[in-house]
């Protein structure tokens, strides 16, 4: 689209729009036909020699059992840490919502963690939930009666990444779901009432229906977080181990290619990302396309 | 919103808030009180939950140990560059888009637009290799097309074409590569398409310029805009860990984010947690507090960012 009415002088246009080009250029596009050729050249750690070979660093990959085992817990991590940060973000925003008095100052203390690196995030949760000296831990194990050691366990060092990565992401959450409740027409909400639907009831046939595009679109957004964002969590917390429990694919990718300077499994590894979030980015658009139509 | 009395239902809701707040600011308060003891009482199990005298002591510690101070002042300029560049060359580019009618607007737009599909994590080495030699791609051209070898045959003499430009454990390389972003300029592109046909007509009556409609004209108009994207944008580059990890080999030209590992205590060392946590408040405070004074441009921002 452009304006009716616009300026003529191309020379400025050009201009203009020049070092967005180039940036993008010179770091997206450059360094993803590279990536492209990379996954189908194999060479050796030094760079020296490299030779065509097709799709075999697929075929290595896809036949790798760590990087099948590695597919299956960045789902769940993905999976885990979107609902929670998902679920209580829509109950914190419901109360927010529901809430007459001090609005403004409910939000002022429940958005703040939006600004918290996930890095930083993975810090405090390792101390909450430190094996000897955490709080959290400590009542894991005295209350619970855990056996709680997120050093030595793989299952307990997931779960604290994934509760690390789900708190940070809890602010985001009740943004959206604050301005998606705030939108609901109240006549819908106050005729369902005069139906005698009690709030529960209201809550699940009219609010939840007319939040599914925000609900859509947060979890797509919240899987995106944990596939490529969490990278600062593990790579603080547990650098993927114990024993590779918490090796997420792009904290695998950055192990192989930067670490293990294996240049072709890497790209092939990026590779498949790329296709992934190109993936969700279509589907998302068509969605939204969709949505644009239906409520016009 | 008031539908109907429910006293019960209104008390709970306060209650469910009031439990909410305490879960999500739990690791902050537990935080702060680490912060404050010394660390004697910090390795206590559990930790008495009662401020102690040790603050300043403690973010002494971090700001020495490490290379804090340092490495706060590579974040904020990092943020900062981010941040500015971010806007400029977004709100450029869109004025370009929208305002000027030329051959490769449509191509320009669709270039920038599929950008949104490929963050870094997903082309980590290559971007990387990118930066190591600005001039990869020129030396690929003069390889392939054996240039070398032509001025070799043109002078008769040994020649070798080889050209480095590295922006390894430099502030360029840490800013630069994050400065292009497809949702800026697409969020500045759908709001100057709002803006009424008839300002720029009678700027263009007036006899202003291109660049006076967008200095007089366009960006006071978008500075609501511009004071939400700051506050996203700011965050967004302080908290940046993979391209600050892979650009940077020093720990003087790292970010506090990453700098901070350092300080979490492994385990040989003695535990000094509090250390650690009063690092994580001390890293962790710039982009809180930028979130939490303009809050209001934030929430909208963010809201309108993702529509």
């Amino acid at each position: 689209m452009i304006k009716r009415s616009h300026f003529s002088s191309k020379g400025l246009a050009y201009l203009l729009i020049t070092p967005q080009v180039l940036v993008t250029l010179a770091f997206f596009y450059w360094p993803a036909v590279q990536g492209l050729v990379q996954s189908l050249m194999l060479s050796d750690p030094f760079g020296l020699k490299s030779q065509f070979v097709w799709f075999e660093n697929f075929q290595r990959i896809f036949t790798d059992p760590l990087y099948l085992k590695s597919i299956g817990i960045t789902l769940f991590f993905s999976l885990m840490t979107a609902f929670i940060s998902l679920a209580v973000g829509l109950f914190l925003g419901s109360m927010a919502n529901r809430a007459l008095r001090a609005k403004a100052l409910l939000r002022t203390l429940l958005i703040w963690p939006y600004a918290v690196a996930p890095a930083i995030s993975g810090i405090l949760w390792l101390f909450l939930l430190h094996p000897s000296y955490g709080v959290v831990a400590y009542f894991l194990r005295e209350v619970v009666g855990m056996n709680w050691n997120p050093v030595l366990n793989g299952n307990d060092a997931l779960f604290l990444v994934i509760i690390a990565s789900a708190w940070k992401q809890i602010s985001y959450n009740f943004v959206f779901f604050m301005a998606g409740l705030q939108a609901i027409p109240h006549s819908l909400v106050e005729a369902a009432a005069i139906d005698g639907a009690g709030p529960l009831r209201r809550f699940w046939v009219i609010t939840f229906p007319l939040l599914s595009p925000t609900i859509f679109f947060l979890t797509v957004m919240n899987i995106i977080y944990a596939f490529f964002e969490t990278f600062g969590v593990i790579h603080t917390v547990t650098q993927g181990g114990p024993g590779g429990a918490t090796n997420t694919l792009v904290y695998k990718v950055y192990q192989d290619g930067f670490i293990g300077l294996n240049m072709g499994a890497s790209a092939a590894q990026s590779l498949v990302l790329m296709a992934l979030i190109i993936t969700i980015t279509v589907l998302q658009f068509r969605y939204v396309e969709k949505k644009v139509q239906y409520t016009m | 919103m008031m539908v109907e009395r429910t006293p019960v239902l209104d008390t709970l809701t306060y209650v469910f808030l009031l439990a909410g707040i305490c879960v999500v600011g739990f690791p902050i308060f537990y935080a702060l009180t680490a912060a404050t003891l010394p660390l004697e009482k910090v390795v206590q199990v559990p930790m008495p939950l009662l401020p102690g005298d040790q603050f300043f002591v403690n973010i002494g510690a971090a700001w020495s140990e490490g290379h804090l101070g340092r490495q706060l002042i590579n974040s904020f300029i990092m943020a900062s560059g981010i941040t500015f560049g971010k806007i400029t060359v977004s709100m450029f580019g869109a004025f370009s888009i929208v305002y000027f009618n030329y051959r490769f607007r449509q191509v320009a737009f669709a270039t920038v637009f599929c950008t949104l599909m490929l963050p870094v994590e997903v082309r980590i080495l290559p971007t990387y290799e990118m930066a190591a030699n600005m001039f990869g791609p020129l030396q690929w051209l003069i390889d392939t097309l054996h240039l070398g070898a032509v001025v070799q045959w043109f002078t008769g003499n040994e020649f070798e074409v080889s050209l480095e430009w590295s922006l390894l454990n430099s502030y360029t390389g840490l800013i630069l590569p994050l400065v292009a972003s497809a949702t800026c300029t697409f969020l500045f592109r759908q709001f100057f398409l709002t803006i009424p046909e008839e300002l720029c007509e009678a700027a263009k009556l007036d006899g202003a310029s291109a660049m006076a409609f967008f200095w007089r004209i366009l960006l006071p108009l978008s500075t609501t805009n511009i004071a939400a994207l700051v506050v996203i944008e700011f965050v967004y580059g302080w908290n940046q860990y993979l391209w600050p990890l892979l650009i940077t080999t020093t720990p003087e030209m790292t970010t506090a984010v990453i700098g901070l590992k350092d300080l979490i205590p492994q385990a040989d060392d003695l535990p000094t947690w509090n250390v650690a946590m009063a690092g994580a408040l001390l890293v962790m405070a710039p982009p809180v507090l930028v979130v939490l004074l303009m809050q209001r441009w934030f929430v909208k921002g963010l809201v309108e960012r993702e529509k």
